[in-house]
């Protein structure tokens, strides 16, 4: 059933960590909580699992107030971000742990809880060590065993908490890959907190991105990537050029470059542009409108090369990416002189009373025409 | 070369210098430990096996290590329940006059035991705050039994809180939280995941606060009234007979006591040295 999140608030004595935040988790969903440390979404997370309680919301599913259920009757899974396996009892007494504690009228018997255990040891790689002690284990292996005692409780939502945080790089990507077919196998509504956004892109159906307490955006991986909603999100995802414009008497400009419309009718001074570094055009026919870049160094990493180019126009460095194979094809080679215009862009203005603060409802996308 | 030479040269300083402070310091062991303790049992033992059972043997020897007994039998376990609860809250929560709490908790390690005693005979005592409602209803507190037990209560509250503060600190609450969301009720929690967290630091904790509890004296002397066979304990059983010139006796009494502090030790140690990662929250020196 579909868990909704309504106006949740929770402040902390010096500061809010979460403010008025409204959400909808649909069943089977796998939905990543994006953001900077401190954003808040650590909290969400533990108001969700029943560790920590909001000073003002509700969560609702269906009839039910999830809030008014302790942790422990909640029936969520939850994997801490330091795995935080008990120490003291082996893998296969952790991963049964869930069940032991039940009520006697809902425990299965002996036999079942070792069945089961030892089929979620199975499902998670870990049959041969069962026997074995957390301090005994990989960073990778207690991840996955403490992924099994949260599973092994049958939980309707499962919370994870930074799941790859703690691993080096490469166990990292296995072990996400592994968590997606996981997902896709058991369809289990999932939230997880990360604040690496290459994880949530690849990883989750849907990406809320939180910055101090707040939910900036919520949208596919790609409606986020491509369409940003707010300048955090553009800043925050990705890489962007923030490019400052302003309105002289006829037109939008940065430097030599015009905004070919006036998105704004008449309002507003200044506001600024995010373009990101594959959304620059570097050979722009002598009859268009473009800044005069020099091109100050080639960073080559593998297939994509990424280019420093320098507008003296704007007195602005700008990054520009391009396939390695046309390096040589535009005669890109350190101090070449290069005609650049950004060919799709998201615009903010900027509020005429209060300085640099964008007016997030006036946002302005422009794409070349045939991606519209 | 001459470089060298010269740091060989100071490394045999340097060792000289070692060598010099360890034989400092074994003399000093020696001289202010080790010779103490060995006189307690050559003084108990200097007239024969015989007359050092005799003297262990006699009513009010017996009188006064049961009285020790009970008395440790009923502070300690009360200053573990107390230990564990005040090493939870502190631990676990986070609220006002929490650092009062900290301070209240190592009040009788930096108050002189004396003082301790006093403050009940204050309370408790005849010319007391309490003192006239306890006599008329014939509750008798000083100088007698429940008296040494508060006062021994008091000295060792300390012992098993601050063994277990940094530990739980140090482990955090992550642990107990996941037996939360699992579905494990506070009892469940507590002695399936706290508990068994702890369970070598809390040993360590009660050992101490138990050779505390025997061996106390300033606080028990000032409580107790020396009343023979009732209201002296072993420590003030030694004090008593010393002063009566039974030197044999004195010191038979002390050579118990003696035995239960050798054997704290070597529990300890041995604690220590087994479990030293689950006693102490950061490895190595972490008192």
């Amino acid at each position: 059933m579909t868990l909704v999140l309504d106006r949740l608030s929770r402040r902390f004595t010096d500061f809010a960590a979460l403010d008025e935040v409204s959400l909808q988790m649909a069943p089977g969903e796998f939905l990543a909580l994006l953001g900077p440390s401190g954003s808040g979404k650590t909290t969400l997370l533990r108001i969700l699992a029943g560790l920590d309680y909001p000073d003002a919301g509700t969560v609702m599913q269906g009839d039910r107030d999830f809030l008014a259920a302790s942790a422990r009757e909640r029936n969520v899974g939850l994997v801490f971000q330091h795995y935080a396996l008990f120490r003291h009892l082996t893998v296969r007494e952790n991963v049964a742990f869930g069940l032991r504690v039940r009520p006697r009228r809902r425990r299965p018997s002996r036999a079942q809880i070792r069945e089961q255990v030892a089929r979620l040891l199975k499902r998670v790689q870990l049959g041969e060590l069962g026997d074995r002690y957390p301090s005994q284990l990989s960073g990778g292996q207690r991840q996955r065993v403490a992924l099994a005692r949260a599973l092994a409780v049958e939980p309707e939502l499962l919370l994870l908490d930074e799941p790859f945080g703690a691993l080096d790089a490469q166990v990292r990507v296995t072990l996400r890959r592994w968590l997606r077919e996981l997902h896709e196998e058991l369809q289990l509504t999932t939230v997880f907190v990360t604040h690496d956004q290459e994880e949530a892109l690849e990883l989750a159906d849907r990406i809320a991105v939180m910055n101090r307490g707040r939910i900036e955006q919520v949208g596919t991986p790609q409606a986020i990537y491509q369409d940003p909603a707010t300048p955090f999100v553009c800043e925050f995802i990705g890489r962007s050029n923030r490019i400052p414009l302003a309105r002289d008497a006829q037109q939008w400009r940065a430097g030599a470059w015009p905004l070919t419309i006036d998105p704004w009718e008449g309002r507003y001074r200044q506001g600024i542009a995010y373009v990101r570094p594959e959304h620059l055009s570097l050979s722009v026919p002598d009859d268009q409108p473009a800044w005069e870049a020099r091109l100050r160094h080639v960073y080559l990493a593998g297939s994509v090369a990424h280019l420093d180019l320098y507008v003296a126009d704007i007195d602005l460095t700008l990054e520009a990416d391009v396939a390695s194979e046309d390096l040589g094809r535009f005669g890109l080679h350190p101090g070449a002189m290069l005609r650049v215009a950004p060919h799709q862009l998201v615009a903010f203005p900027f509020d005429d009373d209060q300085g640099d603060r964008a007016v997030i409802r006036d946002r302005w996308t422009c794409r070349p025409p045939d991606r519209q | 070369m001459s470089a060298a030479r010269k740091t060989r040269h100071a490394g045999v300083k340097q060792r000289l210098g070692h060598a010099l402070i360890i034989v400092l310091a074994s003399v000093f062991l020696g001289v202010f430990l080790l010779l103490p303790l060995a006189s307690v049992f050559v003084e108990a033992f200097r007239q024969g096996v015989h007359a050092y059972l005799t003297s262990l043997h006699q009513p009010e020897a017996l009188a006064a290590i049961r009285l020790t007994l009970l008395v440790a039998a009923i502070a300690v376990p009360l200053n573990l329940v107390f230990g564990v609860a005040a090493a939870w809250v502190m631990t676990r929560f986070e609220f006002r006059g929490k650092a009062v709490l900290g301070a209240l908790i190592d009040l009788p390690f930096s108050v002189s035991p004396v003082i301790s005693g006093l403050v009940y005979v204050l309370l408790f005592g005849a010319q007391g705050w309490f003192g006239p409602w306890l006599a008329a209803h014939d509750v008798k507190i000083i100088f007698a039994v429940p008296g040494l037990v508060l006062a021994t209560v008091f000295i060792t509250l300390p012992f098993v809180a601050r063994e277990l503060i940094p530990l739980m600190q140090a482990q955090g609450s992550e642990e107990e939280e996941a037996a939360r969301v699992l579905g494990a009720n506070g009892w469940q929690m507590f002695f399936h995941v706290t508990l068994p967290n702890i369970r070598w630091a809390l040993l360590y904790g009660v050992l101490l606060c138990n050779a505390r509890a025997m061996g106390e004296f300033g606080a028990v002397s000032v409580v107790s009234g020396h009343i023979r066979g009732l209201t002296t304990t072993m420590p003030l059983e030694v004090e008593m007979r010393y002063n009566e010139y039974d030197y044999v006796g004195a010191f038979a009494i002390a050579s118990l006591l003696a035995m239960l502090a050798l054997f704290t030790l070597a529990v300890k140690t041995f604690l220590e040295w087994r479990y030293s990662d689950e006693i102490a929250a950061h490895a190595p020196g972490g008192h």
